[in-house]
């Protein structure tokens, strides 16, 4: 080749780019369908508000108390975790297993306070699945979103033993992080579902 | 009659066969429709066979590799556009037709020369009530054959259907008179009819409904409206009362098919089933599937089940002597 | 290590056995985590249940070869319509797709491996639970009859009494969550894992639309995952969602229904846009032309693609508003789909086209593709639709979209990427006898439907008596049976070109993306190094180092 013949031209340096890991998207998109899921859920639910021929109606089974009183403690329990993130990152391991723990015992407290809602709705005002169109939809949209609590302190108890046995650190959080994304999601469910079963209850529809 | 003088224009199901102001809207929507598609296939299938033969490979293989078109943006504004406006048409024109076909139907009312009927779908057969016309009140239940009047020169006669379903979702189709218009558990839907001539006009449920879903046949009967009001007067009345058939009367409704048929001025008030009350004045059994004869009628009474398979209406092995004394009952409902 | 002595042991202790290694390679075959052997899994389980769901095609087309035939009786005939687009929508179409994209996607974005390889398994395995959970229906006594839209009430016990239904919800459901975890690692795999120098503009095409319908799959599959629920929840608990008797609407599982089965066309159909956009520049030696307006093209399909649900119910008595705003969303979808098809011509146009057997399909494509697509625009102008929905013209419409589109450039895809996936070429005289029959067969079953349909025939009856329809049906018929070889003739090319098949080379189409630049078939591991990235066509780049891509993108 002759030192006249033009130079090949050479590519611009190549960028690395920046933005959510492989991870991260995997837990962004799982939660994207977990959004379509509940939606449809909450649809049916709306859908079917004060259609029932038959009680109890939603205003007469539902009391209020008992579930502020959970919603505190799960919305606590996001609050909590924040923090216990926030000890794992400055390398405090102990406040993180504390914190990380009572994360997991307010979501205890709040599937505990479910049943005990389940409990009296059954047994005293004989509200049931196959009851009415409330008892159908309200038993799915709790029934779902408990079983998504469920899960995450499955999950979070995991995590829990794996940082007791000294497997959880810093370095490798972004698992820890990924549980966290999952169980504020939990709770931002729990805040719809808040508002549109049981504020609408109290206040006689949307 | 209808059945033996019209076969060859009641055989036709066609939407391009109208004979409704209604069907006759659809009908030149979609010719429109059908000349837009033709027109862009005529063009776009024809430069891609042109491309495909144009820009063939020949046969050297160490030919250089063809110049590299990477885009352009006027060109795409441009084949974005031609389709946009195309849409934007069409938007147009289905806006037209959907404001003349979809009519909400009014009340009744004095001197309306209206006929408001409910249809109910059922597994798998169509119950009507007729329940005004002309604002009269009617109140009769039939089942399977719709009769309606024709219009006159100068003068509609819209019926007014009023659809619902007493079991699962069915869809009322009569091409020529009409687009579907289904029959939804739970929901009240609506359709106008408008006949410009009288005769038979067929069509099929359309929506799957079952088992016998490809049995449940639509007759409609348009009349001259003398005639339908001939028809009319017949189906109120309550069902003949023939002295002589007292006995195989009596031994019909000793059987269990009262539980779920009604003939109108006798106990038998079940109301599962098609009412019998003037069954003979139709032409066909079995929700349209075979014509009203003696031997059918008692084909159909000895066993349904090998007619119309899965049907709703159990063969009871009735003995012989019953089986002909029910059918000779049957045969007295004119 | 240990896995290879362990199988090592295996095989020697195994020496009765015909074949030694079968038992060894079984094993390695179902605990794979590969996502290469996940997409051949995805793809064979799509093929074997394209054969079930074919002959189901062919007993209905036979049932209704003369009217009032006494072939099949209603029962029968209902239970395989259902069975037969349950399977082709959930089991043939879907998975064929997702295992096209599980094999390519990462060789195409220079990645090792999906981001989540035991996942990626995961939905595989119950993907195809799913699917023999359905067919476990024929157990209860017979398959359910419900239609694969399965309206409501007629799943409710009243109506469907036996667990045929059950098994059928629980089977969807199950392979439905099989398609979200699929959904997931695609996503993850795409917007993660992508090589060095391949931003979001310098994918390939393919992967591209396989982002988006991904991201569909993650929006439809769940609501039906939902109303699946509802409907065990109602046959099994005595809830009452759909019991319209108890206040439950038939009305809501349409909505639901349909939110999904809408987008459902497109899953089905973006990766095969993806697939055509990778096999039309290939062969007419061109770039893609326009690949930024494909690109927004595609992502709009996607998005438009939610808010069209109800133009499969405008015969339900919605209203003529909504009636014309479903009229015009659907409307809307020939745009983008226009734009794309206008590109693959300008790509074509002034190219050198080479018509070896994947050109061949997706000329296919194109030209029945398009015929599909008018027929939608006159499904979707809703007047016109009150005629013609629920008739035998809506079976002929989206067979044509789904074997014209979907399957013919499924099948452009399948000649394209043999060699890479086996090291071995496909028979092109195979390929053109394939080619040939299912195109006639393909428009002699299909093209009469619509005239049948246009005649005032409904679909899914079992028989019929009006005259008129029987001419249609039987040419429908003949053309079934013109159909039905080809299929076989591609199983026997796929089965004998694996040994016989010319052997291919790296790069036998000289293709320009990253699947190419390693072996055939592929290593475990996919590339040896990170292949870094400049243009959308890296081996353009590394063919042509005088003229690359990048200098003009």
């Amino acid at each position: 080749m002759s030192a006249t013949a033009t130079p090949l031209p050479a590519p611009p340096p190549i960028v690395t780019e920046r933005g959510p890991s492989a991870a991260q998207w995997g837990m962004i998109a799982f939660l994207l369908s977990e959004v379509a899921f509940f939606s449809t859920l909450i649809v049916a639910y709306v859908a079917f508000m004060g259609k029932d021929i038959v009680g109890p109606t939603p205003q007469e089974a539902l009391s209020l108390p008992l579930v502020i009183g959970t919603t505190l403690c799960l919305l606590g329990s996001s609050a909590v975790m924040h923090a216990a993130e926030r000890a794992l990152h400055s390398g405090r391991q102990t406040s993180f297993c504390l914190l990380w723990t009572l994360t997991i015992a307010l979501g205890i407290i709040f599937l505990a306070g479910t049943a005990y809602e389940w409990r009296e709705l059954i047994v005293e005002k004989h509200l049931t699945i196959s009851r009415n169109l409330f008892g159908t939809t309200y038993y799915t949209l709790v029934g779902f979103h408990a079983l998504h609590v469920t899960g995450g302190v499955m999950t979070m108890a995991i995590v829990l033993l794996l940082a007791l046995r000294g497997q959880v650190s810093r370095s490798n959080a972004t698992g820890v992080q990924l549980v966290g994304w999952y169980w504020h999601f939990v709770d931002a469910v729990w805040i719809v579902v808040f508002v549109v079963v049981y504020v609408t209850a109290k206040s006689g529809g949307l | 009659m209808l059945l033996a003088t019209d076969v060859n224009l009641a055989h036709s199901q066609s939407i391009f066969n109208p004979a409704s102001p209604a069907a006759h809207s659809i009908v030149s929507l979609a010719i429109l429709v059908l000349a837009v598609s033709g027109l862009i296939f005529v063009i776009v299938e024809g430069v891609l066979l042109y491309s495909v033969w144009r820009f063939r490979a020949d046969a050297d293989p160490n030919a250089p590799e063809p110049p590299q078109a990477y885009g352009s943006r006027a060109i795409e504004i441009a084949w974005t556009a031609a389709p946009t406006l195309i849409v934007l048409f069409l938007v147009l024109v289905i806006t037209r037709t959907l404001w003349e076909v979809e009519v909400d139907p009014p009340a009744p009312m004095p001197d309306d020369r209206a006929l408001f009927v409910t249809v109910t779908g059922r597994q798998w057969w169509w119950e009507y009530t007729y329940e005004t016309y002309d604002n009269r009140p009617l109140g009769f239940t039939t089942a399977n054959e719709l009769h309606i009047p024709a219009g006159e020169p100068g003068q509609s006669r819209p019926v007014y259907l009023k659809l619902v379903s007493a079991d699962v979702c069915h869809s009322f189709w009569v091409p020529r008179l009409a687009g579907k218009m289904d029959l939804i558990p739970g929901r009240v839907n609506h359709l106008t009819l408008q006949a410009d001539a009288p005769g038979l006009y067929l069509g099929q449920c359309a929506e799957y409904c079952g088992t016998q879903h490809a049995h449940m046949l639509l007759r409609v009967v348009v009349e001259e409206p003398a005639a339908f009001d001939r028809w009319l007067t017949e189906q109120a009345e309550p069902a003949a009362d023939d002295p002589a058939a007292r006995a195989d009367r009596d031994l019909f409704l000793a059987q269990s098919c009262v539980n779920c048929h009604r003939v109108r001025g006798t106990p038998a008030v079940g109301s599962y089933a098609p009412d019998l009350t003037h069954l003979m004045s139709r032409q066909t059994l079995a929700s349209g599937m075979i014509e009203n004869t003696p031997e059918n009628l008692d084909r159909w009474v000895a066993d349904p089940q090998s007619i119309k398979p899965g049907c709703l209406m159990p063969a009871f092995g009735l003995g012989s002597e019953d089986q002909a004394s029910i059918v000779r009952y049957l045969q007295t409902l004119h | 290590m240990a896995f290879a002595e362990s199988t090592r042991a295996v095989g020697q202790g195994d020496t009765a056995v015909a074949h030694p290694g079968v038992a060894t390679r079984l094993h390695a075959w179902t605990t794979t985590v590969d996502h290469k052997r996940i997409g051949i899994l995805y793809v064979l389980m799509s093929l074997v249940f394209l054969v079930i769901g074919g002959v189901e095609a062919l007993l209905m087309r036979w049932q209704l070869v003369v009217p009032d035939n006494q072939f099949l009786g209603p029962d029968t005939f209902n239970q395989l319509f259902t069975m037969h687009g349950t399977t082709m929508v959930f089991f043939v179409g879907m998975p064929i797709l997702i295992g096209v994209g599980n094999y390519l996607v990462p060789l195409m974005i220079g990645a090792r491996d999906m981001a989540f390889p035991r996942l990626n398994a995961f939905g595989f395995w119950i993907t195809l639970f799913g699917g023999l959970l359905v067919y476990f229906s024929f157990a209860t006594g017979g398959a359910p009859a419900i239609g694969w839209f399965a309206y409501a009430p007629l799943t409710e016990r009243t109506f469907a009494r036996s667990a045929a239904t059950d098994f059928w919800a629980l089977g969807l459901l199950i392979s439905g969550i099989g398609t979200v975890t699929a959904a997931v690692n695609f996503v993850a795999t795409i917007l993660g894992m992508r090589a060095p120098g391949m931003t979001m503009r310098k994918m390939p095409f393919f992967v591209w639309t396989m982002l988006w319908t991904a991201f569909q799959m993650l929006l439809a599959l769940p609501p039906l995952t939902a109303a699946l629920v509802m409907i065990l929840f109602d046959r099994q608990l005595g809830a009452r969602f759909f019991d319209t008797s108890g206040g439950g609407s038939a009305f809501l599982w349409q909505h639901l229904f349909w939110f999904f089965g809408h987008p459902e066309v497109y899953i089905l159909i973006l990766p095969v846009f993806g697939i055509v956009s990778e096999v039309i520049p290939v062969f007419s030696r061109k770039v893609l032309f326009g690949y930024e307006f494909m690109a927004a093209a595609t992502m709009a399909i996607a998005f438009i693609s939610f808010g069209v649900w109800a133009h499969h119910m405008y015969c339900v008595g919605m209203s003529r508003t909504l009636d014309l705003f479903f009229a015009t969303a659907s409307l809307l979808v020939s745009i983008p789909t226009g734009i794309k098809f206008f590109n693959w011509l300008a790509t074509m146009y002034g190219g050198r086209i080479r018509f070896a057997s994947p050109m061949l399909f997706a000329f296919g494509f194109l030209s029945m593709f398009l015929i599909g697509g008018l027929t939608g625009i006159m499904l979707a102008a809703a007047p016109f639709d009150f005629q013609l929905s629920d008739s035998y013209f809506v079976v002929g419409h989206f067979h044509w979209v789904l074997i014209g589109g979907t399957l013919f450039g499924t099948f452009a895809g399948v000649y394209y990427w043999y060699p890479k996936v086996t090291g071995r070429m496909l028979s092109e005289r195979l390929a053109r006898w394939q080619f040939w029959l299912l195109y006639v067969g393909f428009f002699l079953t299909f093209g009469p439907m619509h005239v049948a349909g246009m005649l005032g025939m409904p679909r899914r009856i079992y028989t019929y008596g009006m005259d008129d329809w029987t001419v249609w049906n039987q040419i429908s018929t003949l053309g079934a049976l013109i159909q039905a070889p080809s299929y076989l003739i591609l199983i026997y090319n796929l089965v004998v070109s694996l040994r016989h098949g010319k052997p291919a080379g790296d790069d036998p189409w000289d293709a320009w993306t990253l699947e190419w630049t390693t072996t055939s078939p592929p290593p475990s591991y996919n590339f040896e190094t990170t292949p870094v990235v400049h243009s959308r066509r890296p081996l353009w780049d590394s063919k042509h180092p005088d003229d690359p891509d990048w200098l003009y993108e």
